[in-house]
């Protein structure tokens, strides 16, 4: 009798919109939860994080200066590429996360229900968090929220696919790129997702996704100066994180960290402003 | 014809200076325990204005004690409406003692009293009426409902705008609910020592405000106290870096306002007669010794000859002299430090290669001062053109497009502020979109306003002061 034999995926890095593997040549196994062998992903190597962050300073000004409306429809795009390949997800999550289908389910839900939200925010955050100020003087002044530039971060470990997107979204939805290390025992469903945003008109180099050792690249990461700020959600090890902010002060890159990684409730507004700066602009009045 | 001017000299009869100064330290005046004492100097006249103490690190424990005390008894218990009036007392008793605070800012400082007292008092008055109507509304806000001070605010600001700096890192931190340890500069210590007397007399509660006056040394001690939950500075890109790695790995929130080298644009279709005052205002005032000052002059091409020679007549006209002197434009730079860093510069633009024009005023006897200088022939590899001098220091630039405006403007790795030069709302606003800039002034420079927020991108630091937008600053935020 034939048996079929599969197809298997090679899973690699995503960068300036492409797939390449690392510079280096170097993979290392991945196992799922109960510990079998499933693939070899990209160790990513200092030269990797160096090409992300080129890449995601590229695209910055672009992403940024496209319309509000623009950009949340492509994050709702990400949520209906999502949605497609919904079967996939909850697949490579419950192999990941050593749950049931089940509840892989409902945590795919999840993730595309946050895209949803902050593709909404796209063209509302500046309503909320910018002002019209009432100087004592003969000036429309008011303050706007900007996108800070490149933002690196560290996704969580455990939530292999809602934990990244409670990262990436808040992030590139104000006009932000991004480079990030996926969670490194669970870097599968971050490659897939990069899959669905490869196809969700989302530009090259907005979404730069690593795979490997977030304490050999994090370090790198920090000290770039073309990174304006670091996401240090995932750093688990509190010697890495002391090491990252240390290197960040470098160039006063803004750092995020303690944060309250639950996923489940209510994000709030807290990552949007942390990747945000307020510009404000004294315009004079007259005839 | 030129116009004399006879002396004009505000008195000193106001200001009632000790001959020595403790520690403001739980609502009272006390000696240090492990300090030293160092002297504070009119800049102007080098005389000695009076002896200060050097907080130790038992001063600075001792401090901070008290501020926790004060926060977990008193302060963060107190209702957001009872803190709210004590601010209110505090800007009253501001506006009520504007004088002398003038006076003693411009001893201490060896700014014009021109600019003490029309700008920096009056604006401490008023940041303080600002924030005190916050402190019983930060639930409206827009930073959520579950609202938390941080706790202890250990606070470090510059010589530049002492009072005011002071007011800016005080009052968000007070409507909040935090109590504060602030550290005033080494140079400028008067007008902290006469706000702690304003304290007492508004009867604030013991260890809501402690002042320590100090060194460098005092200031890391501070922000390197366990118990310090949030520290806030404003100073140089240098310390900022050595500040945020001393934090790093800490649970304290961190604000930075640093350096900045702005770039003040000039287009050819701007009202250039209001455009040379604003250049002038822009990086005169205060000496240049201004973070946000406008110290690259981006003008277009086809006016730069025209603005220039503008520029340099208007800079024959400034006054030089007398910091007391209500006709004095141009006042003492701070200290013999700052001065030989300015002097550094002046020399390495000339050895650049640029040209420098430097107005002709005569240069007291006593005290330290720099004429206004500018340089012309600039390249935006010069020193001049890439850091921050902090001095009356112009280097001007040209350019022939907008596009070229913005990317010369933004090859920085500061970005505190900007300004432009345009009668075309639209280009203004067009610029203001694209400039890497947290202040953007359009058709004016080096305003100010309570309600208006302050700080940078990049190397400028992060954090806002002033407005909503400054009291996030002092909250903690819960990020999901």
């Amino acid at each position: 009798m034939d048996t079929r034999v599969d197809v298997r995926k090679t899973y690699k890095l995503f960068i300036n919109g492409a797939f390449p593997r690392s510079e280096s040549g170097r993979t290392y196994p991945v196992s799922d939860a109960k510990g079998r062998f499933w693939a070899n992903a990209s160790l990513a190597s200092r030269k990797d994080a160096r090409d992300a962050v080129l890449a995601a300073r590229g695209a910055q000004p672009g992403w940024a200066g496209a319309t509000a409306y623009n950009r949340g429809q492509v994050l709702y795009r990400v949520a209906e590429m999502l949605e497609g390949r919904r079967a996939q997800f909850e697949d490579e999550v419950a192999r990941s996360e050593g749950i049931s289908s089940r509840k892989a389910s409902g945590i795919v839900d999840a993730a595309i229900d946050r895209w949803v939200w902050y593709a909404g925010w796209s063209d509302k955050f500046a309503q909320v968090s910018g002002s019209s100020n009432p100087v004592a003087g003969p000036y429309f002044n008011f303050s706007v929220p900007v996108p800070t530039g490149v933002v690196a971060a560290i996704a969580p470990q455990d939530s292999a696919l809602l934990g990244l997107v409670s990262v990436v979204a808040p992030i590139i939805v104000t006009g932000n790129t991004s480079v990030v290390v996926a969670s490194q025992e669970r870097p599968l469903p971050a490659v897939t997702l990069a899959e669905v945003l490869a196809t969700s008109d989302l530009p090259g180099g907005v979404v730069n996704i690593l795979t490997g050792d977030p304490a050999e690249v994090g370090p790198w990461l920090a000290g770039h100066a073309d990174v304006n700020a670091l996401d240090l959600t995932g750093v688990t090890d509190d010697g890495v994180s002391t090491q990252m902010q240390v290197a960040a002060a470098d160039t006063i890159t803004r750092v995020l960290a303690d944060v309250t990684a639950d996923w489940t409730i209510d994000p709030g507004l807290g990552r949007l402003r942390a990747f945000t700066e307020i510009t404000t602009v004294w315009h004079p009045q007259g005839v | 014809m030129s116009l004399e001017y006879a002396p004009a000299p505000e008195s000193t009869d106001v200001v009632d200076i000790k001959a020595h100064y403790g520690l403001f330290i739980d609502g009272e005046f006390v000696e240090p325990i492990d300090g030293t004492t160092f002297t504070t100097i009119n800049p102007a006249t080098e005389g000695v204005l009076a002896e200060v103490s050097e907080a130790g690190p038992q001063d600075v424990a001792r401090a901070v004690r008290a501020a926790t005390t004060a926060h977990t008894r008193t302060w963060a218990r107190m209702p957001g409406r009872e803190r709210s009036k004590y601010l209110f007392r505090i800007a009253r008793l501001i506006q009520e003692r504007a004088r002398e605070l003038a006076v003693l800012e411009t001893l201490d400082s060896g700014k014009p009293i021109r600019e003490s007292r029309d700008v920096d008092i009056p604006l401490v008055a008023a940041h303080f009426f600002y924030y005190a109507g916050w402190a019983d509304k930060l639930e409206h806000a827009g930073l959520g409902t579950s609202i938390r001070p941080y706790g202890v605010a250990a606070q470090i600001i510059p010589w530049n705008f002492p009072l005011m700096m002071l007011a800016w890192k005080i009052a968000p931190a007070l409507a909040t609910g935090n109590t504060v340890v602030l550290k005033p500069a080494e140079t400028t210590p008067l007008t902290a020592l006469a706000f702690a007397d304003i304290c007492q007399q508004a009867d604030l509660p013991a260890g809501v405000v402690n002042i320590l006056t100090g060194d460098g040394t005092t200031g890391r001690n501070l922000v390197e106290h366990p118990d310090v939950d949030k520290v806030a500075f404003t100073g140089s890109t240098e310390v900022g870096r050595a500040i945020q790695r001393a934090v790093a790995g800490t649970q304290k929130g961190l604000t930075l306002e640093l350096g900045g080298k702005a770039a003040n644009i000039v287009f050819d279709d701007a009202p250039i007669d209001e455009a040379i005052e604003g250049i002038v205002n822009g990086i005169f005032f205060n000496q240049g010794q201004v973070c946000c000052a406008g110290s690259r002059l981006l003008v277009q091409e086809s006016v730069a000859d025209q603005v220039t020679e503008a520029l340099t007549q208007r800079l024959r006209t400034l006054r030089l002299g007398d910091p007391l002197d209500k006709n004095t434009d141009i006042g003492a730079v701070n200290s013999a430090a700052q001065h030989a860093r300015i002097t550094e510069y002046i020399t390495a633009g000339e050895n650049e290669g640029a040209r420098r024009w430097t107005a002709p005023c005569a240069i007291p006897e006593r005290g330290w001062w720099i004429a206004p200088t500018v340089f012309t022939e600039v390249s935006t590899a010069h020193r001049i053109a890439r850091e921050e001098i902090f001095g009356p220091v112009l280097a001007v630039l040209t350019f022939r497009t907008p596009d070229e405006a913005v990317a010369k403007a933004n090859n920085s790795p500061y970005g505190l502020s900007a300004g432009i030069w345009s009668e075309k709302g639209s280009r203004t606003l067009w610029m203001a979109q694209r400039l890497r800039a947290g202040v953007v002034w359009a058709n004016t420079f080096n305003r100010f306003d309570p309600a208006s927020p302050f700080g940078g991108f990049k190397e400028s630091g992060f954090g806002r002061e002033g407005g909503r937008h400054g009291l996030s600053a002092y909250i903690r935020s819960e990020v999901v």
